[in-house]
């Protein structure tokens, strides 16, 4: 089974955001690129399960729609254990132009499961993965938060409202992915690092594509208030605010 | 002159830092308060590659740079002096001092399970009266024909209990002076080894460190590192590569004081703003961002010379120096910036503050650094 991961290169979550005069534009100057965090925990479990099942899982390919600065952020999924990578060589105007870059590259390949985090933190548009199934016209499976193969088939589990659902799907497959497919991402070894270098990168022209959308105007969030009020009867919210929010602990 | 980093050495910085503040965090009040040994930190660093991270692949090092060293000990030390330290003494020390003086042999059996995290080495120099003074050792090695037999008690060892190899420095031939002391490589589990109790210690209070009583244990002589005599000069070369380690522990531990006094003021309010729009605590963070920035420049261009084969002592004493003296500060600065809650261990500056001052302490105190720079300079030996 062919494993690609969609990546997509964002600022550091912790990154304090600004907009260039106009505020049609993010001023990225100084920020710091991630790979973002739910294509991180979508590609630790794609890795996970090549090293549970390397019989199943023969190659895990990162992709992503990016120039030439996006590069590190591909060599550090080779470095955390992709096989190989491609990066199509456009820039990710919005989420149509996104799906419609992967999907042209895909149908040069041959793959078996597409994972796609379910939001990138950096403009959570919420559909490259749905957009990508469409055009590549297979199934896809949305708000997936658990990944097996059983019988050399993917089986996932997605939430439902109050409660989860299993199932099983052919391939190929767009699996559009969230937390709780892996819980900690992967941290590559300096075995990886060194190898990652090695690895390909494979770099594959755009299409020429039209954005369906616009942005007309950016608005920093109001300034969020220092006190977070929990409910009583749910403390046991609070070290996971603390950790994740507050990052205090 | 360039300051970029590599690719590669800027993803070791990103692992370092995803590690300890991912992982490393979690419990490390814990493990402060109630000195516990972070033995599941070490396995997962081991894995990662950061315990053998220096030494060639050929030996299953990760055959990193020293660069890359220093950038890996700073992020970890930001949050954890305890683990980079043990990761500190198995690079710098044992690591280094068994690849660049071992035997082939010596390297097959020893360097390998050590570069791979397996196993964690010691480095046995000071003892209760040899200190600073390191060539007054007690310790003795004395020659019989195919095996040494060693007598003596080793202080202030970290990883004293956990390792499980040991490099020890003894006396050979007394009359000789710092010329007859000779380094052994030692299995902790030989017999007439005891462990004392694990010292209750101001920081760094989860890494174990312990004395060493040897009573006649027999060491074979194919494990004696180097010519007959070389024992003195071993130490201090490999002391040598050793401060840049703790240089940049020092460094992390300033650094990472540094970025949580800068969350913090910018969090809390005092008399109606944030302490950073009061100038004085703003100008506090600029002086004490000032100082880490040079902290960190000495600490990489020791790292610099060393991985292109100049001479790194001068530079890594000045380096050991700095950033240790200004760990203490910064760290000082952090609590004063985090007020009362500085003082509580919640905040972990009062941490970093205890663990900044060991860096003035070991592998040369601050002063011993000052006399080595000052006989460089002055051509006093
Ligand atoms: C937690 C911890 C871990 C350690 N780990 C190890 C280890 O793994 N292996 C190991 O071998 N050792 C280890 N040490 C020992 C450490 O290196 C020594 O404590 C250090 O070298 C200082 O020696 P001392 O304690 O005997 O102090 P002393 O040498 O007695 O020094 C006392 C004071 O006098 C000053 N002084 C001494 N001589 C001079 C001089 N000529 N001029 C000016 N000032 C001078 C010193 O700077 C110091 O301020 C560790 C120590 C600690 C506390």
């Amino acid at each position: 089974m062919n494993i690609f991961v969609c990546i997509s290169n964002v600022p550091d979550t912790t990154t304090r955001i600004k907009f260039k005069p106009g505020n049609k534009e993010v001023d990225f100057t100084g920020v710091q690129w991630i790979i973002n965090p739910w294509d991180e925990l979508a590609l630790t479990r794609a890795i996970e399960l090549k090293e549970s099942n390397p019989a199943d899982v023969t190659k895990i390919t990162v992709i992503t729609v990016g120039k030439a600065d996006a590069e590190p952020t591909m060599r550090k999924a080779l470095a955390s254990g992709a096989d190989e990578a491609i990066r199509i060589d456009a820039a990710p105007e919005d989420a149509y132009t996104t799906a419609v870059q992967i999907a042209e590259a895909l149908k040069n390949e041959s793959f078996h499961l597409v994972l796609c985090g379910v939001e990138s933190s950096d403009y959570n548009s919420w559909s490259v993965g749905g957009m990508l199934a469409e055009l590549l016209d297979v199934p896809s499976v949305s708000a997936v938060s658990s990944l097996n193969i059983e019988n050399s088939k993917p089986v996932v589990t997605r939430e439902v409202d109050g409660g989860k659902q299993t199932l099983s799907t052919s391939t190929p497959a767009v699996l559009i992915v969230q937390k709780g497919i892996a819980i900690i991402p992967r941290i590559p070894s300096m075995r990886g690092i060194m190898t990652a270098r090695t690895k390909p990168l494979k770099v594959v022209q755009g299409v020429s594509t039209e954005p369906l959308t616009k942005i007309v105007d950016f608005q920093a969030p109001p300034q969020k208030s220092s006190c977070k009020m929990i409910d009583p009867e749910h403390l046991d919210e609070l070290p996971e605010l603390l950790h994740k929010e507050a990052r205090v602990i | 002159m360039n300051f970029e980093f590599t690719e590669e050495q800027l993803m070791i910085q990103q692992a370092a830092r995803d590690y300890a503040q991912r992982e490393l965090v979690l419990d490390v009040i814990e493990r402060d308060n109630n000195s516990i040994y972070p033995t599941k930190h070490v396995k997962a660093l081991a894995e990662l590659g950061f315990m053998g991270m220096m030494v060639s692949p050929e030996y299953d090092g990760a055959g990193m740079d020293t660069v890359s060293y220093v950038l890996a000990m700073e992020e970890l030390s930001k949050v954890d002096g305890s683990t980079s330290v043990i990761m500190s003494v198995n690079n710098s020390l044992v690591c280094y001092g068994i690849e660049t003086f071992g035997t082939e042999e010596q390297k097959q059996k020893y360097l390998r399970p050590l570069a791979r995290g397996e196993k964690i080495g010691a480095f046995l120099l000071s003892e209760p009266e040899a200190g600073s003074d390191a060539t007054s050792q007690k310790t003795t090695a004395e020659d019989k024909g195919d095996h040494y037999l060693v007598n003596g008690t080793k202080n202030w060892i970290t990883n004293g209990n956990t390792a499980s190899v040991y490099l020890v420095i003894a006396q050979t031939y007394p009359e000789k002076g710092h010329k007859g002391i000779n380094v052994l490589i030692v299995d902790r589990h030989s017999a007439g080894i005891s462990v004392g109790p694990h010292e209750d210690k101001m920081g760094m209070r989860s890494s174990d460190t312990h004395s060493v009583m040897f009573t006649d244990v027999i060491v074979p002589k194919e494990n004696r590192i180097g010519e007959d005599g070389f024992g003195f000069k071993f130490a201090m070369k490999t002391l040598e590569g050793g401060r840049i380690g703790i240089a940049s522990q020092a460094l992390g531990f300033a650094s990472g004081a540094l970025e949580r006094s800068i969350k913090y003021a910018q969090e809390r309010k005092a008399f109606g703003k944030e302490l950073a729009k009061h100038q004085s605590v703003a100008f506090k963070i600029a002086q004490m961002a000032i100082e880490v920035e040079n902290a960190r420049n000495l600490c990489l261009k020791a790292a610099w010379l060393k991985d292109q084969g100049k001479p790194y002592g001068y530079a890594s004493a000045m380096a050991k120096y700095y950033a240790a003296e200004i760990a203490m500060k910064v760290t000082t600065e952090a609590v004063q910036i985090h007020g009362g809650y500085g003082y509580v261990k919640e905040y972990h500056v009062e941490r970093l503050m205890r663990e900044a001052k060991l860096t003035q302490i070991y592998e040369g105190t601050s002063e011993i650094q000052l006399i080595v720079i000052s006989r460089e300079l002055l051509h006093v030996h």
